[in-house]
């Protein structure tokens, strides 16, 4: 038997020896942490226009991704009211984080990628799913009305169901084309059951995930919302 | 100046470094021992992350190195943890070197880390770990204790490699993301031209985790009736 001081004593030793030892392991692989996670991103954002880019952004080397980022794309960050907010990195909002400020307070990233054949706007959106976060991005292109890309992902989606928006290739490509735009009203783009009947701005919905399906419709009618006065005053100073 | 002796160092009768004992230990688990075939531990995971083989892989070497290793240490230390709180020491060590293998695959293996998710961090609670430090480590020397460790989570490794390489095969038509089989021209043999393999549709069942439930009883059933020995001891 021990003593209870020794059991305390080597209790203390031991959160000691395991707290410190973490910390170091941590603290180390930092830097390599936050790379890997704005690779990450950034293959995210540039995988939702990959056909227009001509390269699929997952092959890439991590240098690569970062070349062809800081080359060809620029950052904006808008606020809720649509001005351009000076002096923000686009890349460092996030926004589950944003979410959770009050709604007037939040600020979105733009990312406009500069191509051969004019600018291709990329919206950042998130919404709900079934079982939890949904999120996406939308690549608009230069008329600021056609929808030239798209890309999903989600947190906890059901296999073979719900998360087909992200695993089967079909469902985002399925919105090139559409526009979100009819006449002059906004109208954006519906993800309807029974087979998409207005071919300008309606897409097939995946059958069996009905509820995930209206969360991306959802998703996809607020969070370009957001954007149309931004892109309001760019069609207008062009 | 004195000359220094040098005692002559005592040679004791060792026990071979790896014998027919240490090869037991190592071979056991793998088939008449195995911790999820026949000790049925560590079928959560095992249903979780075999969809496809990479994971599996990744998965199924950490597990190996954290039991490996965490019987190495507990062994080391078995004589000095208080009998009272021994298994908050086990899960610490357990912990701790969970997080070590988060961290590094973070690190250097960013998108199997995001494919693993949460299932690093449930290594902690994997039962296959405790059961061998409180089975085997706390009673045994570091060296057999480690081979142990690594012997089981190998023999956890295997059934998951094998499971997701059936499950990627038949469900996604492919092995390690390499494409073989499926329906567009993507793939090595094209289902929807080759006439030889035209009937075959990818398995949506096989991606489901249903499908790892049926396979693992098929794996158990198929070694219980090759094995008289497993037949009466469950």
């Amino acid at each position: 038997m021990f003593s209870n001081k020794y059991i305390l004593v080597y209790t203390l030793v031991m959160a000691l020896i395991s707290s410190v030892s973490l910390a170091f392991v941590v603290n180390g692989l930092k830097p390599m942490h936050d790379q890997n996670e704005a690779v990450f991103k950034k293959k995210d954002i540039l995988g939702s226009i990959k056909d227009q880019i001509g390269v699929d952004p997952s092959s890439l080397s991590p240098d690569e991704v970062n070349k062809l980022f800081s080359e060809k794309v620029e950052k904006v960050v808008i606020d809720a009211k649509g001005k351009k907010v000076e002096g923000a990195d686009a890349e460092g909002i996030d926004l589950a984080a944003e979410e959770k400020k009050p709604e007037q307070d939040r600020k979105y990233p733009l990312f406009i990628y500069k191509g051969d054949k004019g600018n291709i706007y990329l919206m950042s959106v998130r919404g709900n799913g079934l079982w939890d976060k949904i999120w996406g991005y939308i690549a608009l292109k230069d008329d600021l009305n056609t929808i030239v890309g798209a890309a999903f992902g989600h947190t906890a989606e059901t296999p073979g169901l719900g998360a087909e928006i992200k695993d089967n290739a079909n469902f985002p490509k399925s919105f090139q084309g559409k526009k979100i735009f009819e006449e002059s009203n906004y109208v954006s783009v519906k993800v309807v059951k029974g087979g998409a009947k207005n071919p300008e701005h309606e897409v097939d919905a995946i059958s069996g995930a009905t509820i995930t399906s209206v969360g991306v419709s959802n998703m996809l009618n607020k969070g370009i919302s957001v954007y149309l006065p931004y892109l309001e005053s760019i069609k207008n100073k062009s | 100046m004195a000359e220094v002796v040098v005692a002559p160092i005592e040679v004791k009768p060792s026990e071979p470094w790896f014998g027919k004992n240490e090869k037991k230990l190592i071979n056991d688990p793998l088939h008449i021992d195995n911790p999820i075939t026949v000790q049925v531990l560590g079928v959560c995971s095992a249903l979780a992350v075999t969809t496809m083989v990479k994971p599996a892989l990744i998965m199924g070497i950490s597990v190996a190195l954290v039991t490996g290793f965490s019987n190495l240490v507990i062994s080391l230390i078995r004589n000095g943890i208080p009998k009272q709180i021994r298994m908050i020491v086990q899960l610490v060590v357990i912990a701790v070197l969970v997080t070590i293998v988060e961290q590094v695959l973070k690190a250097f293996s960013f998108d199997v880390w995001k494919q693993l998710s949460v299932f690093i961090g449930l290594i902690i609670t994997n039962c296959i770990v405790m059961g061998r430090l409180e089975a085997f480590a706390m009673a045994n020397k570091p060296w057999p204790s480690f081979l142990d460790g690594i012997g089981n989570g190998l023999g956890y490794a295997w059934i998951l490699v094998a499971i997701a390489a059936i499950r990627e095969f038949f469900g996604r038509g492919a092995i390690l993301g390499y494409k073989i089989l499926g329906p567009s021209s993507e793939f090595l043999i094209n289902t929807k031209s080759s006439s030889l393999l035209s009937w075959y549709q990818p398995n949506g069942l096989m991606v489901l985790p249903a499908s790892a439930m049926l396979l693992i009883t098929i794996i158990i059933w198929i070694q219980r009736s090759k094995e008289a020995k497993l037949v009466d001891i469950s």
